[in-house]
């Protein structure tokens, strides 16, 4: 199923089968930011896509491009950042060309989102009811009772306990955590195909982290709901992801299962990623760590952007731009894999 | 609550205090009133009978007991020129500022507000730009200028609004009330716009400001993100989590208005508390000027409590007894 021209074969298999589309299809995108030194590209074709019901890590070190990507497919990139080239699709409907009133009814009921601070997510001047009311009743026709019953349905849904009290309560008076779940429920208010996760557990209590990662996929599979989860954090990828995405200097340098990812990574940056996790097995007295640092958007190298710390780098490396490849299980963009010289 | 409210209380007394120990002090700073009130060939037992009958042979915290709680009581004494109650003097000129400022502020409010967010939100735009550049002119002319300026075009040239003056104004029990005639709200007009011009400016300034911020802020972009509509993220998500400053800075600038509306009330000759004032200080009427302070003061400790109120009407943050 490489082929993305629609086929004979193909139409006959979705008339018989009706495949719904993939909650979300980003294919070649690249963000840029008009800077007065010249144009910074934050995003460089990228290509991912979200099944429904499926969770997408995406992963990467901070300025890897991960949350652009989100924020790129929310349309909220904030000025002078903008799509340079590249289509977005949302359960199969373009979006990436919509103007911004468009986009206001696309956003919370088709594609919702979830960021990473909770604790400054919410409005503090309204209630929690208030605003959970406010966006099913944006998004659907239900009366004011209605979206009140709902919004309980949600916070109980959320596990949230006492919802009947906590609706009329202030986002101050919930816990970090409680408040997520609270976030989680705006998300999901108007039953959205695609959810954007961005860094969802971040700031976050460990114990906390695994009752929220756990809740997105009970949620992801119940409502067969697409997960793109951004994060820096690979144990969270492990626990929740079906299929991850390693970005690095605004590219994708790997692609996989998440366990063919974490056991057998392909590309030297996501062996070096995965290394640098401490294992409880073995007890070393110094962790592992990848040399250097990302480059900056503004000094990236020529060739692979990972090239100045691969230990495996040639003189091709420097010069040309490796392209996602076939890689064992996965697929990485190095030239390691095309078969060529380095 | 209620232990907010004894402790508000208790800090309102507290200054309510000072000032009058303060207003107090001016009577014993400006001489010795028998000798203001009695002429030259008044005898040594005139003068000790009048001492004796005003209590000025008691001790001094005496006096200033009996001070406090006559004028607890609303007794300010009687005026030096014109031998009037003084509360009864300030109690009719009150009403003609009050109005002034109330109509001054809504002014401010109602043209501040929606400037500011229209600033914040528009900022490349060339009307954007516009009022930015008209509000720094707005800030630095000085009151009296603009009234002046104001009675020239308004009055003098168009003549379309009278140049002083309060108008025909009717009574509502001890309350004289110039905004139920044509004559009195067209009177208002120019004087409260001179001195809402100032605050209008101020308020915008102030809204903008607090517009850029809040609009950076997380819960604007989740906001975005759940599909609110621009329109309802600026003028309810972000507009309220800006009006707590406004709030503050509208009931200070109240205050600030009732007790320096002189200049505007001596440029319309209106007649409010401010001319009265003027008047006053320039015959070392000093019941009078007493009086003015404290009631003043009484004003702002008012408003200062008000403005907490409001607070926690806005903030569910600091409502922190609901709990």
């Amino acid at each position: 199923m490489m082929l993305h021209s629609p086929t004979v074969l193909e139409a006959a298999e979705s008339a018989a089968d009706p495949s719904p589309a993939p909650a979300l299809e980003v294919s070649n995108l690249t963000v840029e930011f008009p800077t007065r030194r010249g144009v910074l590209t934050a995003i460089d074709d990228v290509s991912l896509r979200v099944e429904p019901g499926e969770i997408l890590g995406v992963v990467g070190e901070s300025g890897a491009g991960k949350s652009i990507t989100g924020l790129a497919v929310l349309g909220l990139l904030e000025a002078p950042g903008r799509i340079a080239g590249g289509e977005i699709h949302v359960s199969g409907r373009r979006v990436d060309t919509l103007t911004e009133e468009e986009l206001t009814k696309v956003r919370g009921r088709e594609m919702g989102a979830i960021f990473q601070d909770p604790l400054t997510a919410l409005n503090p001047l309204f209630s929690v009811g208030a605003q959970l009311v406010e966006t099913i009743r944006l998004h659907t026709d239900l009366s004011r009772e209605a979206a009140r019953d709902r919004a309980l349905h949600l916070l109980r849904e959320v596990g949230i306990p006492a919802p009947e009290e906590r609706l009329r309560q202030y986002p101050h008076q919930f816990s970090g955590g409680m408040r997520q779940r609270v976030v989680i429920a705006l998300a999901l208010a108007a039953e959205p195909e695609l959810i954007i996760a961005d860094e969802p557990t971040t700031a976050l209590d460990v114990s906390i982290q695994a009752q929220i990662t756990t809740l997105l996929r009970r949620l992801c599979k119940d409502h067969r709901t697409g997960i793109m989860l951004v994060t820096h954090d690979m144990g969270v990828i492990a626990e929740t992801a079906d299929r991850v995405v390693v970005m690095y200097a605004g590219r994708m340098v790997e692609m996989g299962r998440v366990e063919d990812v974490i056991h057998n990574a392909q590309h030297p940056y996501t062996k070096g990623l995965m290394s640098a996790i401490p294992s409880l097995h073995d007890r070393v007295d110094t962790l592992t760590q990848i040399d250097g640092s990302m480059p900056r958007l503004n000094s990236r190298p020529s060739g692979c952007a990972f090239n100045p710390r691969c230990p495996m780098a040639g003189p091709r490396c420097r010069r040309d731009r490796p392209n996602l490849v076939d890689a064992g299980p996965n697929r990485a963009a190095c030239f390691l894999h095309e078969g060529g010289t380095q | 609550m209620l232990a907010f409210l004894i402790k508000r209380s208790a800090n309102a007394i507290f200054v309510m205090l000072s000032v009058s120990f303060i207003a107090f002090m001016i009577f014993r700073f400006v001489g010795d009133p028998v000798e203001l009130m009695l002429n030259e060939q008044a005898t040594q037992e005139q003068r000790d009978e009048l001492r004796n009958r005003l209590g000025l042979d008691e001790p001094f915290i005496v006096q200033f007991g009996t001070f406090v709680s006559n004028a607890a009581q609303g007794d300010f004494g009687i005026s030096f020129r014109n031998q009037q109650d003084v509360l009864g003097m300030i109690a009719e000129r009150f009403p003609a500022t009050f109005e002034l400022v109330i109509v001054a502020t809504l002014i401010s409010l109602v043209a501040g507000i929606p400037m500011g967010v229209i600033t914040a939100i528009r900022r490349q735009t060339w009307y954007a730009e516009a009022m930015q550049f008209t509000s720094i002119i707005g800030v630095s002319l000085p009151s009296f200028v603009v009234g002046i300026g104001l009675i020239l075009i308004f009055s003098v040239w168009l003549g379309w609004m009278p140049a002083f003056g309060r108008g025909e104004t009717v009574d509502i029990g001890w309350w004289s009330t110039g905004l139920l005639t044509h004559s009195g709200r067209m009177s208002i007009i120019l004087p409260a716009l001179s001195l809402s011009l100032f605050q209008i400016t101020l308020v915008m300034r102030l809204v903008r400001a607090e517009m850029l911020e809040v609009l950076r802020s997380d819960f604007i972009k989740f906001a975005r993100a759940r599909g609110i509509p621009a329109r309802a993220i600026h003028f309810r998500h972000a507009l309220r989590n800006c009006l707590m400053p406004v709030v503050t800075m509208t009931a200070m600038q109240i205050g600030g208005l009732i007790a320096f509306a002189l200049v505007t009330e001596t440029v319309f000759q209106w007649p409010g508390m401010g001319l009265l004032f003027i008047q006053a200080v320039t015959f070392v009427d000093v019941p009078i000027m007493a009086a003015y302070l404290c009631i003043v003061a009484l004003i702002f400790v008012l408003l200062n409590t008000l403005v907490d109120i409001t607070y926690a009407m806005i903030d569910p943050r600091l409502r922190g007894a609901e709990k």
